[in-house]
């Protein structure tokens, strides 16, 4: 196998309370600001094993807005090798649109000599949750498709994908070229390093315009589900509840 | 949900460093049904606290600061918080060593051990730093990190401990209730308190809190940012948080400061990121904390650059990662000290704008003003009380944070002027100034000429006499034209503007008992007498020194300098009975007329008398002058040691004043003057003493120089503790010294600013009754000596003239020699020319 290309978004951080934009087009980030989501995070991490592994090389790509160049060079700080931004408004673009994006850059660079064996995004977009982009990429591109995996392994041709399903683990051999959305738990995403992230500034970043008007139903607004309420047990206090807090650990499963 | 107390003495609303540490004081002095709130959870809220990089260098140029800080280190130790790891301030060039043989001067005159030290030295200490990027650095064996969430937890529960203290978390302060001027109640969503005392101690988001009493807290929230590296192996392989020497890089203005296995780097180097308090997300809106925002790459990554130059084999290391980045949001101030006192609404006091290192010392400096009116350790540059309306909006402190943030770690000289938010306030006459080539610096907003560059031929007229500076540094905001406006005021005579002089006046028929309470100088004076009088705090330390004219049997008008007019102004506000103060500052201006020529000056000008015989010293009269549309209040009085007056006109007449007396003085040599003579040059010669150099808080009457032979049996502020003081020998006594010899070990001239330790001969340091070592309170030239004159208080047996003691300037040493003991001039010491 040669080449990884993998597909992220700008997407807000929340951890907590999500406000949205007065427009309800789009999440109002100034107070957490912006990132990959953890799904995008491991494709990124995924993409950068596999193309080590092989000797080829990660591209990161985004469709988004110029902002989103933030998202690209973290990419680029923990491994990809090259960028590219297709330039569009986000919140105009459904994820057909999306998706054809994504295939016309695929065949331009395969035209231009650049091919990519393995397509990675993330399982879906932590802002829109639309799930639809990478079976859509996939039909695009006339490619076998597979969703929700969290490792991936490649051996002749063939990519050899694992993730958690509804009836138990999962595994899949596919051949490649193929597409595949990722889910976070099976790999670590790592951290950029100080290098990693100078040479990531030093990265031309490939930056082309959208290939066409959006053709989605397009978006009438946001609007936040009522705030699911949360409760609290009291574990106990004092030294008293350090026992009550190991076994919640160990539910958890974080516990050693 | 619990909720909150009916009632309280004092509501401290915040529980990072500054609250734990106020209720914590608070209960030690005695204080009982104390109430501290917070909206966020224990025993981390969310604010600044709960970020801070928590290490301490101790040495600062500013002496209040380093007490607090040093005061902090003490406590931090106590509670077992501190560890103490050295800290290094590295420099990458010469003129960063040179600004750290200047720290040098400030460790040595506040006690503390330092050394410059080589690269090598750094190496040993620090190994994965690479020494090639360095020329020196200053060495400060006493830095160290603290736990400063811990400290807070002690601290509370120590409160909670004596049973004074309710804590009450994750409650919104809703609104302050104010009645008559006075601080009635904390409305909160969890009920109502009502408080006889309110403490707005909650860092960030003081401002909004201060706005909901109408009280204006000027400082803004800003964001220094902070990465973290790693694991390190090099750091992975040690014990416990700290064991490698803190690290500034005072050019690149970050630090590298390691925390277990990572290093944080942290920066003040970006361009200054201002945010508004109301702007901070609430707990649930924010990503990790209120007071973490979302790390703004771009900003950051200059820094990675030159962080990665400085230590390459740690930062570089395999798996060293950043794991955690912030835009940290601290609090900053126009003029950088923290806000600390009493608003104007009685009863609401403000405690805010306080980093970790000056957290528990801010702590027990306001707990023991709140509670005895004073503290130990001088804190009257932090008082809210300073800050002039102007100085008070947030566009102000926007300004001039944005241009400060950048010299956090800079180069400051001691006289350098902010370049934003200039202009807001002009005297009268500035037309004219600004023709005659009037350089401007700026005290509380108003633009005082320092010297105009019309007078730069009498530079060449008076030659050597004008103690030219040969060295860039010494010479930097400042010119041999001052030098040569006071010869020409000691030949001649020189026109002041005085305009920013805060003026106010006190009347009614209490207008006597308030002054007297509030001077310690007889104020039952016959009207048109002038008074120069101390004004003391309980303890007798100084909180001004000014003059008083009594105008009429109920009225009396206060005249002191500007910078410290507002501190002044609530001082006596406060302590009116049965009076009215109004004022008249942006009313009144003040032109000085002072020289041998004056009395020739303005009899051309008057028809009044303005004999010696009728018009003695320490006398104020209204006077008519020619040309000025307006009765002229002259006051003969003067700071700069030459005979003269204050003439005090309204506003609207001032230019004309000031036209009249620059005409009239032509034929007789005079010339404008700038404030470069008055506050520094004039009054040195004369061994005057100004508030805030020598004069302050921590100084009495008896150290000095200033005991008349009486004192007044009227009460007085002060007057028990001052009677006191009168009886046994000073800790210290302030003492006018000469240089002897300026040249250094380049052959190069140098003249000292100010700030400098005073020595033995040899070096070697002195202690006085206090156990503080001398230093150089204030510096310039006396040009009718031909001399440098410092003012210093020495200690007692140190304290004799022709004592020959040195100076320690940029760490090289200068013979100086007492000159006067106490507050004789070295100038016409039997004052001749004043009569």
């Amino acid at each position: 196998m040669g080449n990884v290309l993998v597909c992220i978004k700008r997407v807000p951080d929340f951890s907590g309370e999500v406000l949205l934009a007065e427009d309800g087009q789009s999440a109002d980030a100034r107070f957490v600001g912006f990132t990959l989501s953890d799904h995008d995070s491991c494709a990124v991490e995924l993409a950068v094993q596999l193309a080590s592994t092989s000797g080829g090389q990660a591209t990161v790509l985004t469709v988004g807005s110029p902002d989103s160049v933030e998202q690209l060079r973290s990419a680029l700080g923990v491994g990809c090798a090259a960028a590219v931004l297709v330039e569009a408004d986000p919140v105009a673009l459904g994820p057909a649109d999306v998706a054809r994006e994504i295939a016309a850059v695929v065949r331009d660079h395969e035209a231009a000599g650049t091919a990519y064996d393995l397509v990675l995004l993330g399982n879906d977009a932590a802002d829109s949750g639309d799930f639809q982009v990478g079976i859509r990429l996939a039909h695009e591109l006339g490619r076998p498709v597979v969703t929700g995996m969290q490792t991936a392994a490649v051996t002749d041709g063939t990519v050899r994908l694992q993730g958690d399903g509804p009836e138990g683990r999962e595994t899949y051999e596919v051949p490649l070229p193929a597409v595949v959305t990722v889910m976070e738990g099976g790999v670590e995403p790592r951290y950029p390093t100080i290098t990693g992230r100078m040479k990531a500034k030093k990265i031309e970043i490939g930056t082309r315009p959208s290939a066409q008007a959006p053709a989605g139903s397009g978006r009438v607004r946001l609007t936040l589900p009522p705030p699911t309420p949360s409760s609290a047990e009291l574990l106990g206090e004092g030294p008293e509840a350090a026992a009550s807090v190991v076994d919640l650990l160990n539910r958890l499963g974080v516990g050693r | 949900m619990s909720s909150v107390p009916a009632t309280a003495k004092v509501v401290v609303i915040g529980a990072g460093i500054v609250g734990n540490s106020l209720v914590h004081h608070l209960a030690e002095l005695g204080w009982t049904d104390i109430v501290q709130l917070d909206m966020g959870p224990l025993p981390n809220p969310g604010g600044s606290t709960g970020h801070a990089s928590n290490f301490i260098f101790t040495v600062d140029h500013s002496r209040e600061i380093t007490d607090l800080t040093l005061d902090s280190v003490r406590q931090y130790k106590e509670m077992g918080v501190f560890t103490e790891s050295g800290g290094f301030e590295v420099a990458r060039t010469e003129e960063r060593m040179e600004e750290l043989r200047r720290r040098m001067s400030s460790a040595k005159a506040w006690g503390i051990e330092a050394s410059l030290v080589t690269p090598e030295f750094v190496k040993e200490k620090v190994p994965f730093l690479d020494a090639d990027q360095i020329v020196g650095a200053f060495w400060t064996p006493g830095v160290g990190v603290v736990d400063s969430l811990r400290a807070g937890t002690i601290m509370r529960e120590n409160a909670l401990a004596k049973g004074v203290l309710t804590v009450v978390p994750n409650v919104e302060v809703e609104d302050l209730g104010v009645e008559d001027g006075r601080i009635r109640k904390v409305v909160t969503s969890q009920g109502d308190i009502e408080a006889e005392y309110v403490v707005i101690a909650c860092g960030v988001w003081s401002p909004k809190i201060g706005d909901m009493a109408g009280v204006k807290i000027a400082l803004t929230p800003a964001v220094h940012q902070m990465i973290s590296v790693g694991p390190c192996p090099q750091l992975a392989e040690r014990e416990g948080e700290i064991s490698f020497p803190i690290v500034r890089d005072m050019d690149t203005f970050c630090y590298e400061r390691q925390h277990g296995a990572d290093m944080e780097v942290g920066s003040y180097a970006h361009r200054a990121i201002l945010h508004e308090p109301e702007d901070i997300p609430s707990l649930d809106q924010a990503k990790l904390s209120p007071t973490e925002m979302p790390f703004t790459e771009d900003d950051f990554d200059p820094q990675l650059e030159q962080a990665l130059e400085l230590m390459p084999e740690l930062l570089g290391a395999e798996g060293a990662e950043i794991r955690y980045a912030i835009n940290g949001l601290l609090s900053l101030t126009a003029d950088g000290s923290p806000i600390l006192g009493e608003s104007e609404v009685k009863g609401l006091w403000v405690s805010a704008a306080v980093w970790i290192k000056e957290g528990p010392g801010v702590g027990r400096a306001v707990a023991e003003w709140m509670t005895h009116g004073h503290s130990e350790i001088d804190i009257s540059h932090s008082d809210i009380a300073r800050f002039y309306p102007h100085e008070r909006e947030r566009e102000h402190v926007r300004a001039r944070t944005s241009e400060s943030f950048i010299k956090t770690y800079g180069i400051v000289h001691p006289a350098e002027q902010y370049e934003s938010d200039r202009g807001v306030r002009w005297s009268p006459m500035a037309d004219s100034q600004k023709s005659l080539g009037a350089v401007f610096y700026e005290t509380v907003g108003w633009e005082r000429p320092w010297w105009y560059e019309s007078n730069a031929g009498l530079v060449e007229k008076y030659g050597d006499a004008v103690m030219p500076r040969e060295n860039e540094w010494d010479s930097r905001w400042w010119s041999p034209i001052i030098n040569a406006e006071h010869l020409a005021m000691r030949e001649n005579a020189g026109v002041i503007d005085l305009t920013a002089f805060s003026t106010f006046d006190i009347t009614g028929p209490g207008a006597l008992a308030s002054v007297q309470q509030t001077c310690v100088a007889q104020c039952d004076v016959a009207v048109g007498k002038v008074i120069y009088t101390p004004v003391l705090d309980a303890k007798g330390g100084f909180l001004s020194d000014l003059t008083v004219m009594r105008l009429g049997e109920d009225h009396f008008r206060v005249v002191t300098g500007g910078a410290h007019g507002r501190a002044d102004l609530q001082w006596f506000t406060r302590h009116l009975t049965d009076a009215e103060i109004h004022d008249s500052t942006e009313e009144i201006s003040t032109v000085g007329l002072w020289g041998p020529k004056a009395r020739d000056i303005l009899s051309s000008l008057t028809s009044d008398d303005v004999t010696d015989a009728g018009f003695g010293f320490l006398t104020s009269r209204e006077i008519t002058v020619k040309g000025v549309d307006s009765p002229v209040l002259a006051s003969r009085i003067s700071y700069v040691g030459e005979l003269g007056w204050e003439l005090y006109v309204p506003f609207a007449a001032a230019a004309q004043l000031w036209d009249a007396l620059l005409e009239a003085g032509q034929d007789h040599g005079a010339v404008p003057v700038g404030i470069g003579v008055y506050g520094s040059t004039g009054r040195l010669e004369k061994g005057y003493r100004a508030f805030g150099a020598e004069l302050d808080a921590e100084r009495s009457i008896v150290e000095a120089g200033m005991m008349r032979p009486k004192v007044k049996a009227a009460d007085f502020v002060g007057r028990e503790a001052y009677l006191a003081q009168r009886e046994s020998a000073p800790a210290a006594v302030l003492c006018t010294l000469t240089v002897d010899d300026h040249t250094s070990a380049s052959g190069v001239k140098r003249y000292m600013l100010g700030g400098e330790p005073i020595l033995t001969p040899a070096g070697e340091l002195l202690t006085d009754g206090h156990g503080h070592h001398p230093y150089v309170t204030s510096a310039g030239s006396a040009p009718s000596l031909g001399k440098h004159v410092l003012l210093a208080y020495l200690p007692l047996d140190q304290a004799t003239i022709g004592n020959q003691l040195s100076v320690s300037y940029m760490e090289e040493l200068y013979p100086v020699t007492v000159g006067s003991v106490d507050a004789t001039a070295l100038f016409d010491p039997q004052n001749e020319r004043i009569r």
